[in-house]
């Protein structure tokens, strides 16, 4: 049984509501499987595949060597036999070791097949910067698979949003990188019951304001959010997109957003230098110019690693009193 | 040993090796009339390939490497949307998306040509999971060459295979250059520290046989042996067939070097002239299958002779298919990157 399903409130953590959705997909469909190290009995390092092996068997939920290349062009042979894989990567700096399976089969498979072969996977990692793992264990890559054509990327935010759109991932029949920030794990809301599938390529107003809109994903989207009511008190009415997914990128809310607010800073947690910001500030400048009240903004990472110490890590986590500053800037101060 | 393979066995390989030199032949041919790339041909491995498919059933599914034209016409892939596919047409397997280099014929069960060294072996590792899963007999057979064995992903894959007994057949096709080429600069292929390709798998826990190449009995033996384990629940299985390199592999572009290949070589020693005569006397596996198949009894020179002709009807006839297949639309190059 899922591991909240007695509750009443649903009032679930990110972490769980994930999980609900693993449960209830892998209930309506036998072929869905869970794949990854220490996925099964220890139920994730983080806990959150708990519940998932004792429920389903060692058939469907196999824990694995320490080889993410082989485990996941395992998945990926397995989804073209036939298989719907959920496999899990424990960090999403580790995405590195699954580079050629993932971008040199998985996201050509069904190009180069013309159409021949399907991918249908979900990739699931953790990423960002936060409990002072060093620089190989907080690393936000997403840019990277965003880049490349044939990979859907999709960033919760909330529980609620993370149930939905898990579930429209595992019924993707494509590869898909679902990757939660670390630091959103533990965020509860009320959630709703079985079928709540929210469409990938579908982004939402999380704030709704009138001056400037906000753009971010995953957990940058509650620093969008902290930092709008500051701005309230400045009586800057903040609007905060949340983008959910990166491919497929939801460019009508994008700029139907900043039509109305004239003004866009673009959030994010990874690097700054050839990353998502980039792309959607130059998506705002090429489809709502005259739109615009003032150049658009970015605000992501410093380009360093993520450093170790704590006095250390916190300076490459862009913040909301960077938000405000940012937002400040554009109106040439706020007295 | 010829015991093993019935007479209409060995005539389908014959066919099958037959079918797959003139076609590689033939390509050379055509890259003189045309520009399609960088490509590898199969001559000199052909009993591997031809043999191998004896012993698999309609749904079993295989995996293979840019020298994969061998492997696709053995399982019956059709030459002509091969060709059409080799030119980047639109009547080609993958219309043209793929080339030699990732040809795929999903309706004769290959799943994948990876152009990355040793790139296909962890899929091949999950169609075993797959089917294993499915709970049927069928098995997944994947083709690389020695130089896969340099990848870290082709051990994770076998350790893998090992560990949860998928039916994964791992065909490792050696055709290391040896001395001669090495005299001559060619390109050496593995680089490995083992003193043998096959010892590695058996450091796994995985069945592992060293078999010549070139030698359709000896393959169908072991292959036919570990095949029939797999389909009983055995696990993986290792076969490292080995071959002597054709002499047009050894540079990096293919080339002609041995000629047209003239059967009647096979009982005519005056054919055989040329400075790679002993690669043509000594390592060709058609002739050598070809005298075998003679000195049986089981094949006349005529038979011999008229079904080569067919054949070579028959790619004639498949590389005027490719030639005359239209180049697909260009605004096509942008469709079905997802599918639905």
């Amino acid at each position: 049984m899922p591991p909240d399903s007695q509750q009443t409130d649903r009032n679930l953590t990110l972490k769980d509501a994930v999980l609900e959705a693993m449960f209830e997909e892998m209930e309506s469909d036998q072929n869905v499987i869970l794949i990854g190290e220490d996925v099964g009995t220890a139920g994730g390092v983080f806990k959150q595949t708990k519940g998932l092996f004792k429920t389903f068997g060692a058939d469907r939920v196999i824990d694995t060597p320490i080889s993410e290349s082989a485990i996941f062009g395992l998945a990926v042979g397995a989804a073209m036999a036939g298989s719907r894989p959920i496999i899990e990567v424990m960090f999403g700096d580790f995405l590195t070791l699954v580079m050629d399976q993932l971008v040199n089969q998985a996201a050509k498979v069904h190009y180069m097949s013309a159409g021949g072969f399907n991918v249908p996977l979900v990739l699931r990692t953790g990423i960002g910067v936060g409990g002072n793992l060093g620089p190989q264990h907080s690393q936000s890559l997403h840019g990277w698979l965003a880049h490349i054509p044939g990979l859907k990327v999709v960033m919760p935010s909330s529980a609620s949003d993370a149930k939905g759109l898990f579930k429209a991932a595992v019924r993707d029949n494509n590869p898909v990188i679902f990757m939660e920030d670390r630091m959103t794990y533990n965020l509860k809301e009320q959630v709703p019951e079985d079928e709540h599938v929210i469409p990938l390529g579908s982004a939402e107003v999380k704030r709704e304001g009138a001056d400037v809109s906000i753009y971010a994903v995953t957990r940058s989207v509650h620093t969008a959010l902290a930092a709008a009511e500051h701005l309230q008190v400045k009586n800057v009415s903040a609007e905060v997109v949340d983008l959910r997914t990166l491919a497929p990128l939801d460019v009508e809310t994008i700029v139907a957003s900043v039509q109305k607010t004239g003004r866009a800073l673009v959030l994010d947690g990874g690097y700054q230098s050839f990353g998502i910001t980039s792309e959607i500030a130059a998506t705002i400048g090429e489809l709502a110019f005259d739109y615009l009240d003032a150049p658009v903004m970015r605000l992501a990472a410093p380009d360093v690693p993520v450093p170790f110490s704590p006095a250390l890590e916190t300076m490459t986590v862009p913040n909301a009193e960077q938000v405000v500053a940012k937002v400040t800037e554009m109106y040439g101060g706020l007295g | 040993m010829t015991d093993n393979l019935t007479p209409d066995q060995n005539s389908a390989i014959l066919d099958r090796m037959l079918l797959i030199r003139r076609f590689e032949e033939m390509l050379i041919d055509l890259a003189g009339d045309h520009n399609f790339g960088h490509y590898h041909l199969y001559i000199g491995e052909e009993a591997t390939g031809a043999t191998v498919v004896e012993s698999l059933t309609e749904t079993d599914l295989l995996l293979t490497t840019w020298r994969n034209h061998g492997h696709l016409l053995a399982r019956g892939g059709d030459p002509g949307r091969m060709v059409a596919e080799i030119l980047g047409r639109v009547d080609g397997y993958n219309k043209g998306r793929g080339g030699t280099l990732h040809l795929t014929v999903r309706d004769v069960g290959f799943l994948s040509t990876s152009g990355l060294v040793g790139g296909a072996v962890g899929l091949a590792a999950g169609a075993g999971f797959a089917l294993k899963q499915a709970g049927e007999d069928n098995i997944c057979v994947v083709f690389f060459g020695d130089g896969a064995m340099e990848e870290g992903v082709v051990f994770e894959a076998m350790n893998l295979a090992s560990l949860w007994s998928l039916p994964v057949l791992f065909v490792c096709e050696n055709n290391n250059s040896g001395a001669i080429s090495a005299q001559e600069g060619g390109f050496p292929s593995s680089e490995i520290a083992a003193s043998r390709i096959s010892d590695i798998p058996k450091s796994l826990n995985i069945k592992s046989e060293l078999v010549d190449g070139a030698d359709v009995v000896a393959v169908h033996a072991v292959i036919a042996e570990a095949v029939g384990g797999m389909r009983k629940g055995s696990g993986p299985a290792f076969i490292e067939t080995y071959t002597e390199r054709w002499p047009g592999s050894r540079p990096l572009w293919p080339t002609q070097a041995t000629g047209v290949t003239q059967l009647a070589a096979a009982w005519d020693p005056s054919l055989i002239t040329g400075v790679y005569a002993d690669w043509i006397d000594e390592y060709d596996p058609l002739l050598r299958f070809i005298r075998n198949q003679l000195d049986t009894g089981l094949l006349s020179q005529d038979k011999l002779l008229e079904r080569d002709a067919q054949i070579c009807s028959q790619i004639t006839k498949a590389r005027a298919f490719g030639e005359a297949s239209a180049l697909p639309c260009p605004e096509s190059a942008l469709d079905g990157v997802f599918a639905a």
